[in-house]
């Protein structure tokens, strides 16, 4: 009976996995997929047409042909896809030069108000973009930024969520080993540098990573505050493709997939130490 | 936070600390603190000619018909996701936990969906529900009836699932954080006095894990904001009136430059956000 207990358990488990993973399956295998093969199998949703849409658990022919083509022919993706790059690293290099301070002053600095930046800085974390865009709105129209990269790189560098949780990893660095490097006559920004840095790295990486998944993911912003279609990054690009150009939609999904995915397997121990601050507890 | 007695601060020190906080503080006051307080003493007034309204914009909101359409179906999707959402995860990281060994390539496959840009799958939940689409097609196979997820009362359930989907393995891991904080000589004196596994979890693990699981509650409803990614890639502007949330409401506010209500709007919501913060906080001093 345990026994039977324990195979089913693992069953049920085994099931929810592959459900869960299932949707980025079909990214993969309709990206080898072949236009003819998407378009026989898919023509029920797209067309309208008679019987019901299937899905073929591996490619009849795997086919390069769609990749190839969003790689080599699409100048639309690349710029796309550019607009991403720029978008993410943009907020990435942004929050490492300002919020990475920012969170060591208040973890480590003695500062009257401390406590109260602190709180501050939680509310505005929690803030769902939807209360924060009709503000923004009127700053960047204020400071001209409407419609270029910059209205949503420059509001997301200064999110308070990185200094929370860097502040939070930073705290855990032992006073001692400061105090040492005092007493040897470092100086604030030499202790920042090599003690800092090197010692919070893992939570400056898991912040990082949250970060990027974040910005590569972004719909909203883009979709408030740029009018320019060149503007545009992948997330705004990809919904518009309809059943033409079903290889290609699906090849340019995997390729905004792939850079998520990698950074996601590479680094999850990372990523599941920044998902663990954000709950609060140490 | 442990009280130590801090070095008096010299003038030298002061300059290292603002040179270290100043950038970042002025980029949040100026993008994010002081337009809220702007649009907080805006709310008062008409946006155009700027003349004092009272409370007249909050009114237009709170009679306004989508708003009151939006408002309950963004509480029903509340109240159905984040329980479910709580139970499932819960269930996940104790057994995974228990699992431990094969745990963590499970644990992986179910914190894969939050790496995973809501666009790069909007082709596929076109697939997956669409009337004719793999879902209702694995429906007719196993004998039920095809359901109409995006023109019908069940656009609402597309994103209950969409919703559990991204957030069950982010939520699992937040649980599985509270597990570990768990002491194993706890776990030992129980076994010590006989407890079987239900007594232990009912007597021992649930009782340890209640801050957390108000912080994760609290967290489950402020992300719940960003199902509205999904939503909208899927369904456009105006879906479904069963999935019409506030978010689609804003949006469209915003698009036809109903400043007025738009700014009574973020008011409300700022104000229940707080509250809601309000609470998470006091899970927090509560641990400390």
């Amino acid at each position: 009976m345990r026994k039977f207990g324990k195979a089913l358990l693992f069953a049920v488990l085994l099931g929810l996995t592959l459900l869960i993973c299932y949707p980025v399956w079909v990214v993969l295998t309709g990206a080898f997929s072949s236009q003819w093969e998407l378009e026989a199998n898919l023509s029920p949703v797209f067309t309208n047409a008679e019987g019901m849409a299937v899905w073929s658990a591996l490619p009849a022919a795997p086919t390069l042909q769609s990749l190839v083509e969003v790689l080599l022919d699409s100048p639309g993706f690349f710029t796309m896809f550019w607009n991403s790059a720029v978008i993410s690293l943009g907020i990435l290099a942004g929050q490492l030069l300002i919020a990475v301070p920012a969170a060591w002053a208040l973890a480590r600095f003695p500062l009257r108000g401390k406590k109260a930046i602190l709180t501050i800085y939680i509310v505005l974390m929690l803030m769902p973009f939807q209360v924060l865009m009709f503000p923004q709105y009127l700053v960047l129209r204020g400071f001209g930024l409407l419609d270029t990269l910059g209205a949503v790189i420059l509001p997301a560098i200064f999110s308070t969520f990185p200094v929370f949780i860097l502040h939070r990893f930073f705290l855990a660095i032992p006073q001692q080993v400061l105090e040492a490097a005092r007493l040897d006559g470092a100086g604030e920004l030499r202790i920042f540098c090599q003690i800092a840095i090197p010692l919070g790295a893992p939570g400056i990486l898991s912040v990082g990573i949250l970060t990027f998944l974040d910005s590569w993911n972004m719909i909203e912003q883009p979709m408030t505050y740029l009018k320019t279609k060149t503007l545009w990054p992948l997330s705004l690009f990809l919904p518009e493709i309809g059943i033409g150009d079903m290889g290609m939609g699906f090849a340019a999904s995997l390729l905004m997939l792939v850079p998520a995915l990698l950074l996601f397997l590479g680094c999850q121990e990372y990523l599941e130490q920044g998902i663990a601050l954000s709950g609060g507890k140490d | 936070m442990r009280k130590r007695k801090l070095p008096r601060p010299n003038v030298r020190q002061t300059v290292i600390t603002w040179a270290f906080l100043l950038p970042n503080l002025l980029g949040v006051l100026c993008f994010a603190l002081l337009p809220m307080l702007q649009v907080l003493a805006g709310s008062f007034r008409n946006t155009i000619s700027g003349k004092w309204m009272g409370f007249q914009n909050f009114l237009a909101v709170l009679k306004n018909p989508a708003f009151r359409i939006a408002v309950s179906n963004t509480a029903r999707f509340t109240a159905v996701c984040i329980p479910l959402l709580i139970v499932l995860s819960l269930a996940l990281a104790v057994v995974l936990w228990a699992i431990a060994r094969v745990g963590g390539t499970l644990r992986s496959a179910f914190l894969m969906p939050m790496a995973v840009p809501a666009a790069s799958v909007v082709l596929v939940w076109k697939v997956l529900f669409h009337e004719k689409g793999l879902i209702n097609g694995s429906l007719l196979v196993l004998g039920g009836s095809g359901v109409d997820w995006m023109g019908s009362g069940a656009a609402f359930w597309m994103l209950v699932i969409s919703y559990l989907w991204k957030n069950l393995g982010y939520t699992m891991v937040l649980w599985t954080a509270g597990l570990t904080a768990i002491p194993d000589s706890v776990y030992e004196a129980a076994q010590m006095d006989g407890a079987n596994t239900w007594q232990t979890f009912l007597y021992i693990t649930l009782p340890n894990l209640r801050t957390t699981g108000y912080s994760i509650t609290v967290l489950s409803l402020l992300n719940s904001f960003k199902v509205f990614r999904e939503a909208w890639l899927v369904a456009g502007d105006y879906p479904d009136e069963s999935m019409y949330l506030l978010q689609h409401l804003y949006n469209n506010w915003f698009r036809e430059l109903d400043f007025d209500k738009i700014a009574a709007a973020s008011v409300m919501t700022s104000a229940v956000v707080f509250i809601l913060i309000g609470f998470l906080r006091k899970a927090w001093d509560k641990e400390e």
